[in-house]
């Protein structure tokens, strides 16, 4: 699919000196999902109102449709932002919000109704058009923005921290619908956010960012199953993380034993860390398993038990079990060798694919 | 609990009572007290079949509606570059700083400025231009009224701006506004609240001014401030004095209530 929006080694500087963006580049196609992750302070919000123009930059340069826009004002680009409290008119009720953007095109005034009524559909609030903003939840207010935004038909939409002020069921009712918006849309999404589960379950693509750098980015999967070092493998879901050293290709040790696994290409005693997923996880008995845990504690979480249990060395491990567990009994942990997910220390993104491209999986 | 916080209102109470309701009470019996002692309705008679009451109310009405305008067109601008400043309290405090001065000592300040030897007349003398006549005119009232006005003028307005989100801007450009659509369509209108307590905090203290018509305006430019002034302390018309007061508080709750009811 055909690139939309191109982010060359941009850096961003603010006047007090913080850098807030480093030599980013970033490649946006048009027609997909995607999400901005990263804990706060580390320059999600800036990339998106970059793109949005309201924000300059100091270096580097920002492609729209192959077209150079670095300097082109906020109002005359094809991006449309839902930004995170809203930003509704407080002054003007839910139609004129709505026709905002179309009244200052000087739309004719049938076409400017029957937009506004089909945005109104889209975000399934049809009946609200003649609402004030002060009348509206939270929930409904973040529907109008949504639909103030794509009332002007944008070939990208920008949505900043959008669903963080809603509570966790409007939330999951939000993604759901975020997502078939986009899909019926077919437009663009950048979904600036800081939860990993929301990232997740709406992306496409993630960018996964920190300190004003992009750490790592691809699909929900690749991301989840294949963190390139620690800070995405600890972002990104719950894992046991664990120092280990690569003995040979497809042979790790840690916790002082030696494993089979699924990762080679490393020099021979490398140390590295070792990520296992706790639902990777499962408690057999003793002999069976390849580690002897005791159990320390267990919640339960609806649909799985969170397990905590230490081993003979003192290392802690997070298991998602099904079934319950008694405190203080001791159990196997088994695992394959392809639920071993070893990282090089301080490896980029870039040697990594090489890494996993030379040697296959 | 609920005793012990009412007692505390009780200094309040006796205050409102004695200062404010009383006093009020007072000027409407007065104003409906006739030159014999006698309870009439005669004083408001006269006030709406006199020419010269009718077109003093009118002149009132007009000074103040000048200096309001004049004091509004000069301080929205100020207070929108203030809020654009890093420095903006500073300066804010700069504008406020002459409301400490005494409004009496402000008004001689002006007569020595405005005189025919003063300080505006020697520098117009440098060019050629003859001492004119400054003080004791129409200009004189009001561009010291306006002068004095602008401060009230300004802090409504600035914060009101002030408390306008930035997303607000942001949003309105994202949305394809020029600078001047998002000021004319998001700005002004969000801000029109301090500019309505601007003109209530102006226009309704101006229709009563008569220090500084009498000071500067020289009794040439007669409000009713100054004929209430006169009754009282010259003709000894108590009566008259206070129709016209009654009059003027009726003028001021309904502009109170237009400025508040178009919202």
């Amino acid at each position: 699919m055909a690139t939309i929006i191109e982010m060359k080694n941009v850096s961003k500087r603010y006047d007090d000196g913080f850098e807030a963006l480093t030599n980013l580049n970033l490649k946006i196609e048009s027609g997909k999902f995607y999400s901005i992750l990263g804990p706060s302070g580390s320059g999600k919000t800036t990339v998106l109102r970059i793109i949005a123009g309201f924000s300059d930059i100091t270096s580097g340069a920002l492609y729209f449709d192959n077209q150079n826009i670095t300097d082109m004002p906020a109002n005359q680009r094809k991006v449309n932002t839902v930004f995170q409290d809203y930003a509704l008119f407080p002054h003007l009720n839910v139609f004129d919000n709505i026709a905002f953007g179309l009244k200052l095109k000087k739309r004719p005034k049938e076409e400017i109704k029957e937009k506004v009524a089909n945005a109104l559909e889209k975000v399934r609030l049809p009946q609200h058009s003649d609402r004030e903003i002060s009348e509206l939840s939270g929930g409904q207010k973040q529907r109008i923005a949504i639909a103030r935004a794509i009332v002007n038909e944008p070939k990208v939409l920008l949505l900043d921290e959008s669903l963080s002020a809603l509570d966790k069921k409007l939330r999951k009712d939000m993604q759901y619908q975020l997502r078939r918006l986009q899909k019926d849309l077919g437009i663009t999404f950048v979904f600036v956010t800081h939860d990993q589960e929301e990232a997740l379950a709406l992306s496409d693509e993630i960018f996964i960012m920190n300190e004003g750098k992009i750490i790592q980015n691809g699909t929900a999967t690749d991301i989840y199953d294949e963190p390139v070092n620690r800070f995405v493998a600890e972002f990104i879901g719950e894992s046991n993380i664990v120092d280990g050293v690569m003995k040979v290709d497809y042979s790790v040790e840690f916790v002082g034993k030696t494993f089979e696994c699924a990762d080679a290409g490393m020099q021979q005693n490398e140390p590295v860390h070792v990520v296992l997923r706790p639902e990777d996880l499962d408690i057999t008995l003793v002999d069976e398993g390849k580690l002897t845990v005791t159990i320390v504690s267990q919640m339960f979480l609806g649909n799985h038990f969170e397990v905590n249990a230490v081993d003979e060395d003192g290392n802690q491990w997070l298991i998602h079990a099904t079934n319950s567990v008694s405190v203080g009994q001791k159990v196997g942990v088994y695992f394959d060798p392809e639920d071993i997910h070893v990282m090089r220390i301080g490896e980029s993104q870039v040697d990594f694919h090489n890494r996993i491209e030379e040697y296959g999986e | 609990m609920k005793l012990r916080k009412n007692l505390f209102m009780l200094p309040y109470l006796f205050w409102l009572l004695l200062f404010v309701i009383l006093p009020l009470i007072l000027i409407v019996v007065q104003s409906l007290i006739g030159t014999d002692g006698q309870l009439t309705l005669a004083n408001f008679v006269s006030f709406f079949t006199s020419g010269t009451y009718l077109s003093m109310t009118v002149n009132s009405f007009i000074y103040a509606l000048i200096v309001t305008v004049i004091t509004l067109v000069i301080s929205y601008p100020v207070a929108y570059i203030l809020t654009k400043l890093k420095h903006s309290q500073f300066f804010l405090l700069l504008i406020i700083l002459p409301t400490w001065i005494n409004v009496l000592l402000k008004a001689y300040a002006f007569i020595g400025l405005f005189s025919q030897s003063g300080w505006i007349n020697q520098f117009l003398g440098i060019f050629g231009i003859g001492p004119t006549q400054l003080l004791f005119t129409d200009f004189a009232f009001i561009f010291v009224a306006s002068y004095i006005e602008i401060p009230f003028m300004i802090l409504p307005i600035f914060n009101s701006l002030k408390t306008i989100n930035g997303e607000y801007i942001h949003a309105a450009n994202d949305l394809g506004a020029t600078r001047f659509q998002t000021f004319t369509k998001v700005i002004w209108p969000l801000s029109l609240d301090g500019v309505k307590s601007g003109i209530q905090s102006i226009f309704i203290p101006t229709l009563s001014l008569f220090m500084i018509t009498r000071l500067i305006g020289g009794n040439r430019v007669i409000t009713l401030g100054t004929a209430i002034e006169q009754h009282f302390l010259t003709t000894m018309n108590w009566g008259m004095g206070s129709t016209i007061g009654v009059i003027l508080m009726i003028i001021m709750i309904a502009s109170m209530k237009l400025t508040n009811g178009s919202k």
